[in-house]
């Protein structure tokens, strides 16, 4: 991944992204056993998102990681940053041996990200609805600023409850900031229910077109679609911001952590340990969803 | 005292005199220069001259951050986010990190409260230089009421890590203040009146420095630590003291965090008593940040002076100023009080 490498024109098999978000799942597993307690069910939502991202779309230089015209990332539902620790440490942005002791007393790697501390975090995360006005203003510096970077911002569907999401909405629309780009990883689940019964964010694609924004809603665990869409992206500029709303599946990988809501936050031991390890390493089988 | 037998007819009154509302029509008219606060946005202008980093925003208050002079000036680096001050600061951050120096602007009602969770976490815990002006600080909003009255927000940002907070007493002082603000690491809440405050300063002050106070008039029998709107009824009641006998020492804490522990130490060793005075509740800012210091410190006679922990009454500025004794008329009889004299 050199300078300027325009990320679409890498070759990248599907095969090898698939491969990458199972690396993906796998540490998360690891790390939370460390930890004592991780975010599994969002993480294994979004890790084919991380994958196709990281691997083959972002414009980035681990070698540089404040190079002023990467494209931007900012993990709105940081949360997840279990699943992004081990991508930046694959990718050469620090030896995946620093993670050894995740979130131990001093270690830069906590739950949510730290910029300060861990090389290619673009900003930190953790208070949820704060993101996509972080993107928005790293989009605005990219046009005051005559770069082509664009700004992308992952939120999770539960945080769009959140009101300053849709002020940064209203204001990316209003300044036509094609550059921004946010995914929605949408799990379909927050911490109390499914969003529909705890707070509804349907119609999602409406509620963001009309804000003005250029929107697209794909699977977000189908490697190939992922990636047509990143390609697709159209380049920053003056134009409708782009939104890209990946339907997932809340706990993806492990059968019974999909669309359950007892694995928001949860640590495996034992056999239940190698069990899941077991499953994810199979690879995904198909999404059977159960009636209620 | 109380607002009742007021001219209902003012609009503004301070020490600068009066503006009545037949004359209100004409105050959006007045040039910035004769609004000293109001300077704002035209030294924001010149500092952007010749530093393409600053960019300066507002949510829905060029007019009365006086913002608009750098919008005129420079309107590709300005932006109005609209009534949005969350995602306005947040936002900022998200420049910041892209190597902008942003200055962004609204009443201190929403900056410093509304806003103040996008300013621990946004700006001040990835130490982004964003500088957030909270303006209309105080009571000086005045008959607009608690929800625009900002008595709060020193507290609030003082418990912040790693944020500067500092209040500018006039025009020349918050010119001194942007000048030295631009280099300067980190997020920086910089909170100003009504922009109608008396001269200070007759000059912008060369050897200003954040953490340093400022003494205005050397003294011994008293200290009054002031910040802010409330430095001139300082000075003002410190000259009247004079002319009684009572020697009183003024100090400007224009930083509020970090605070210049040893002028306090100083004053508690070599004057007699201690008067701090704010436009703010007497829980949580200055008052509070003196007597953290003071703890160590031999007793002495002790007083915080501002709002007593109450949501203010609503009522024309200067009534206001005036029923809560944060004029030269009310720091003059409070520092009187503490000194036991008439």
């Amino acid at each position: 991944m050199s300078e300027g490498e325009p990320a679409d024109r890498r070759n990248l098999s599907e095969a090898y992204l698939i491969e990458r978000a199972k690396f993906i799942r796998l540490e998360t597993m690891r790390l939370t056993r460390i930890a004592g307690a991780g975010h599994y069910s969002s993480t294994f939502s979004a890790a084919e998102l991380f994958a196709a991202l990281y691997y083959g779309h972002l414009r980035l230089d681990p070698k540089n990681p404040k190079w002023e015209d990467r494209d931007r990332f900012v993990l709105s539902k940081g949360h997840a940053a279990i699943g992004l620790y081990p991508v930046l440490a694959d990718l050469g942005f620090y030896p995946l041996s620093k993670l050894d002791d995740f979130t131990r007393l001093g270690s830069a790697f906590g739950d949510h990200p730290d910029m300060k501390k861990i090389p290619g975090i673009d900003f930190s995360s953790g208070s949820l609805g704060h993101g996509l006005s972080i993107a928005l203003g790293m989009a605005l510096a990219g046009r005051l600023t005559g770069r082509t970077y664009r700004s992308y911002c992952m939120l999770g569907d539960g945080e769009l409850n959140e009101g300053q999401i849709w002020e940064a909405a209203m204001a990316a629309g209003h300044f036509k900031l094609q550059g921004l780009v946010g995914i929605v990883d949408r799990n379909q689940l927050s911490i109390d229910g499914p969003t529909e019964k705890v707070m509804s964010v349907e119609p999602l694609a409406d509620r963001f077109t009309s804000f003005g924004w250029d929107v697209k809603r794909i699977d977000g665990h189908d490697l190939s679609a992922i990636m047509a869409t990143l390609s697709a992206l159209k380049p920053a500029g003056t134009g409708r911001p782009q939104m890209i709303i990946a339907d997932t599946v809340k706990g993806r990988g492990v059968k019974y952590m999909e669309l359950s809501l007892d694995w928001h936050v949860g640590n495996l031991v034992g056999d239940d340990y190698d069990d899941a390890w077991a499953e994810i390493e199979a690879g995904l089988q198909p999404f059977e969803k159960e009636d209620a | 005292m109380s607002a009742a037998g007021q001219d209902q007819s003012t609009l503004f009154r301070g020490d600068e005199g009066e503006l009545r509302l037949k004359d209100a029509k004409s105050v959006r008219g007045t040039p910035a220069k004769a609004m000293p606060a109001f300077i704002l946005g035209e030294e924001l202008a010149d500092l952007a001259e010749t530093d393409p980093r600053i960019v300066v925003a507002t949510a829905d208050l060029a007019n009365s951050s006086r913002t608009r002079d750098f919008a005129n000036r420079h309107p590709d680096r300005f932006i109005d986010f609209g009534i949005a001050e969350r995602n306005m600061i947040t936002a900022a951050a998200g420049m910041a990190s892209c190597g902008l120096v942003p200055y962004v602007a609204t009443f201190a009602s929403f900056a410093g409260i509304l806003a103040a969770e996008a300013i621990k976490t946004d700006c001040a815990y990835p130490r982004m230089p964003v500088r957030i002006i909270a303006h209309h600080s105080g009571i000086s909003m005045g008959f607009y009421g608690t929800s625009h009255h900002a008595t709060e927000d020193l507290g609030m940002m003082r418990t912040i890590a790693d944020l500067t907070v500092v209040c500018a007493a006039d025009a020349n002082q918050l010119r001194a203040i942007l000048r030295a603000s631009v280099d300067h690491p980190g997020a920086m809440y910089i909170r100003l009146g009504r922009g109608r405050d008396a001269e200070v300063y007759a000059q912008v002050p060369a050897d200003f420095a954040f953490g340093k106070a400022t003494t205005l008039r050397e003294g011994k029998d008293l200290t009054i630590i002031a910040t802010g709107s409330q430095v001139h009824a300082a000075i003002t009641a410190a000259d009247r003291l004079a002319e009684t006998g009572a020697s009183v020492r003024v100090i400007d804490m224009h930083t509020i965090k970090p605070l210049d522990e040893s002028a306090v130490r100083a004053a508690a060793r070599e004057t007699k008593a201690i008067l701090t005075v704010e436009e703010h509740n007497v829980v949580g800012g200055l008052g509070s940040a003196v007597a953290e210091v003071l703890v160590d410190e031999d007793r002495l006679p002790f007083r915080r002076h501002g709002i007593q922990d109450e949501f203010s009454l609503i009522g024309p500025p200067a009534a206001l100023y005036a029923h809560y004794r944060l004029d030269a008329d009310g720091v003059t009889a409070v520092a009187r009080e503490l000194l036991q004299i008439n």
